[in-house]
């Protein structure tokens, strides 16, 4: 029989030395770095992730110029100021973040989920990115907001569109200052009502995948509400180029309308093959037929061609706003690269002021200070008048724009007119609105 | 009956790109062995090239107009294309309106020098090595042309219209016996579909009719036997890649008024080709041409409403189906030629 030296007292008091003992590097590196990518010399990274490939590669360009417009204003190295004259909030002086000069890193998101994740993660891991942003698509969108939740820096969204993104896949270190589906079927369907009538067949081809599906939910809802009768709905392949097999069934519906919740290039042959086969020239029900596209893009409008010509949809921003935040933008980014921005440009641009502008006010870079300097963040001067980022859910509640193909362009760039510019409490619902159902924030991840 | 009508037609359609570019990819494996898949990057080059005339009859010169003011409130810069000075407006502006047809003029000798120089300068290197390794050298080389576009040109589509005179469509119904305004088409798809059926007959009469084209086929059937005769078949088949690469870029070139150009339309079409070439059976034309517009049609069918409704997707599925239960019922295709890919 064998005799034991532990005792019960010897245990713990070991136990305790060594656990103090195992405890205090880690003590000491989370002082040394209380977050993820805590700059500690004179400069701050921050990502961003653009498609620089694929069917987006024009808009992530876009994006791109917009960034670098943004980091030379932070740092104060261009032309002028830009939107920091017009930004109500007065924390940014052009001086970096924090004192801090802002450099930047570039990923290509391909407009792949996949392939988004993967520079994504690069630029936090290899290249210290204290912040992601940019993005044109909403499955990117979503899944790079994941892994910066995951990794403890923020995401500052891109162009997404889709209600998941601050719906059921939101969380608590993403921020979305692009409007939602819900938002374009609210402004549209008061205008919609106004030239069309509330006595309407609807006929919806859908893009098969995640942003169509909520942009029918959104439209239908709306246009139901106001009386419309939706006569069917048919999902299109995301990959369809010829959109003639789905159109033709429409001649032998009763449906006088149109709707098309397809973006990019599906929304160009979409649209591009429902003129071809004369549906605007249509009767039906004794009224003109008519044709509705959701969401605008000015550099996909620029692929339609005449065809966008008095065709509504909704926008989150354009070049031509009078107000003098857009002015100023507009002012910066035409005097350097020689035209108008996108709106995919100016999401970007001001997400990423609106970020800097959050560190400055917290006085920390530590994710968990900046959202909350976020939350229920209230300003004006970034062009779309007075805007709220909810703190519910991170989603900025601000006037939408309806828009129009304009008929008689004078540039290659006067492709839209805007015709209504919704007021924000037309567009507002509650957090818990059944369209953005099943989410929940969570708590803000610092990492480290 | 109105909507069968109107599905058909738009089967048919399809179905006319399918087997222009199907007959191309049959021309150059039947000929030279190759499985080409950088063909659908030449349909996509093909349409490119009514992209650049039709800049090329845009080109323009700036004139201020000091009335306007552009998007900065500077005077606005306005373009005047130069066809203007040369021709009047009204002239000026009908060639531009032409751009596409006359398209085709440009496209037919650029693109048989294309497809001369990457049979000479590359493909023909791999003439005696595995399939594998030709589906990965014309693939790359797809990618290659696809990038050098979209540097070019960008990645966004590219509106290219057709002609005023074939813009609009037309009401056929009443024309049919039905009631009118019910089976209305776009006049250019009914010109694509003739454009497709005159160019395909003249490949088959070329190859019917003509010396040359009998000692292709000759070659087809027996490549050592001609040569052995002291014909250089070689010479000839580098021409039928020509002729290959010039029906793909034709085909790419009146599309475009149906789809707007990108940089990626090629590789759209290149899968469902291939499946056009095998359903058709590898090496036979006529098997290509019957697999297009066969396919094009169901595919068509398989978009209407009442049939996703019951069976949703199925519109995204049907080509690979058809073309699994055709291999397992007859596997060399419909018209395949015993021993061809068998080895």
């Amino acid at each position: 029989m064998s005799k034991s030296n532990f005792t019960r007292r010897g245990v713990l008091r070991t136990g305790a030395v060594g656990g103090a003992g195992l405890a205090l590097p880690t003590i000491f590196t989370s002082g040394a770095s209380a977050f993820t990518n805590e700059p500690t010399g004179g400069t701050v990274t921050l990502g961003f992730n653009v498609p620089q490939t694929g069917p987006y590669a024009d808009e992530g360009a876009d994006e791109l110029r917009a960034f670098e417009l943004a980091v030379e204003h932070l740092n104060g190295t261009g032309a002028d100021s830009g939107m920091l004259d017009t930004f109500s909030s007065k924390a940014l002086k052009g001086n970096g973040i924090l004192g801090k000069k802002v450099e930047y890193v570039t990923g290509d998101t391909q407009t792949k989920s996949d392939a988004a994740r993967a520079s994504a993660r690069s630029m936090i891991e290899k290249d210290g990115a204290v912040m992601v942003s940019g993005g044109s698509s909403s499955g990117v969108a979503v899944a790079v907001q994941a892994l910066c939740q995951e990794a403890g820096v923020i995401f500052m969204a891109g162009l997404t569109h889709s209600n998941d993104t601050t719906g059921k896949d939101r969380r608590a270190n993403g921020f979305r200052h692009f409007f939602n589906s819900y938002m374009s079927g609210a402004a549209l369907a008061p205008v919609l009502e106004a030239r069309y009538g509330s006595d309407r067949n609807a006929y919806h081809l859908t893009a098969d995948y995640n942003w169509g599906y909520t942009t029918e939910e959104a439209v239908r809802s709306s246009t139901e509400a106001m009386g419309w009768n939706t006569v069917n709905a048919v999902k299109t392949p995301l990959t369809a180029t010829d959109f003639s097999a789905y159109i033709t069934p429409i001649l032998q519906s009763d449906a006088d309308v149109l709707v098309l919740n397809h973006y990019g290039g599906n929304m160009v042959n979409s649209l591009t093959n429902a003129v071809q086969f004369g549906l605007r020239d249509r009767i039906v029900n004794g009224k003109n037929f008519e044709i509705v596209v959701p969401l605008y893009s000015r550099l996909m409008a620029k692929g339609a061609g005449a065809n966008v010509k008095g065709i509504f949809g909704s926008t989150n921003w354009h070049w031509s706003l009078q107000d003098a935040g857009s002015q100023a933008f507009v002012r910066s980014f035409g005097t350097k690269y020689g035209f108008p921005p996108s709106q995919a440009a100016h999401t970007c641009y001001v997400q990423t002021l609106l970020y800097a502008d959050a560190v400055e006010r917290a006085g920390s870079f530590n994710p968990c200070a900046v959202v909350e300097a976020l939350e229920d963040f209230e300003f004006d001067g970034l062009g779309n008048g007075k805007t709220l980022y909810r703190g519910d859910d991170h989603q900025c509640f601000k006037d939408v724009l309806v828009v129009k193909g304009k008929e008689n362009p004078t540039s290659e760039f006067d492709l839209l007119e805007i015709v209504e510019v919704t007021p924000v409490e037309q567009v507002t619902y509650a957090p818990d609105h059944p369209q953005f159902a099943g989410g929940e924030l969570g708590t803000c991840n610092p990492g480290a | 009956m109105e909507a069968i009508i109107l599905q058909i037609l738009n089967g048919l359609d399809k179905g006319s790109a399918y087997a222009l570019i199907a007959m191309g990819l049959t021309l150059i494996f039947g000929t030279l062995g190759v499985v080409n898949f950088a063909h659908g990057a030449l349909f996509m080059v093909g349409a490119f090239c009514a992209v650049t005339l039709s800049r090329i009859l845009t080109l323009s010169h700036e004139v201020v107009d000091p009335t306007r003011t552009d998007f900065l409130g500077n005077p606005l810069k306005v373009d005047v294309p130069y066809a203007y000075d040369w021709f009047g407006q009204a002239t000026g502006d009908a060639i531009i309106d032409w751009a596409v047809p006359l398209s085709i003029l440009f496209a037919v000798p650029v693109m048989i020098i294309i497809g001369v120089v990457m049979e000479r300068g590359l493909i023909k290197h791999f003439y005696k090595r595995p399939h594998a390794d030709q589906i990965l050298v014309t693939f790359g080389l797809a990618i290659v042309l696809q990038e050098v576009i979209k540097y070019f040109y960008g990645a966004n589509p590219i509106p290219t219209p057709a002609p005023q005179a074939f813009a609009s469509s037309m009401d056929m119904g009443a024309a049919l016996g039905f009631e009118a305004g019910q089976i209305i088409y776009p006049i250019w798809r009914l010109v694509y579909f003739v454009f497709a059926a005159i160019v395909i007959g003249c490949v088959f009469a070329f190859l019917q009719f003509t010396t040359f084209g009998m000692v292709v086929r000759a070659g087809m059937a027996d490549r050592e036997t001609v040569g052995l005769l002291g014909i250089n078949i070689d010479k000839r088949f580098t021409i039928m890649f020509g002729i290959a690469a010039a029906v793909a870029g034709l085909a790419g070139v009146m599309y475009t008024p149906i789809t707007s150009p990108n940089y990626h339309m090629g590789m759209d079409f290149l899968v469902l080709s291939f499946v056009v070439v095998v359903v058709g059976g590898m090496g036979s034309l006529p098997g290509a041409v019957l697999a297009g517009f066969l396919l094009g049609v169901i595919e068509a069918f398989a978009s209407l409403p009442q049939v996703l409704d019951v069976l949703p997707g199925l519109n995204q599925i049907i080509i690979f189906l058809v073309a699994i239960v055709i291999l397992l019922t007859r596997p060399r295709g419909l018209m395949g030629r015993k021993g061809v890919m068998e080895e």
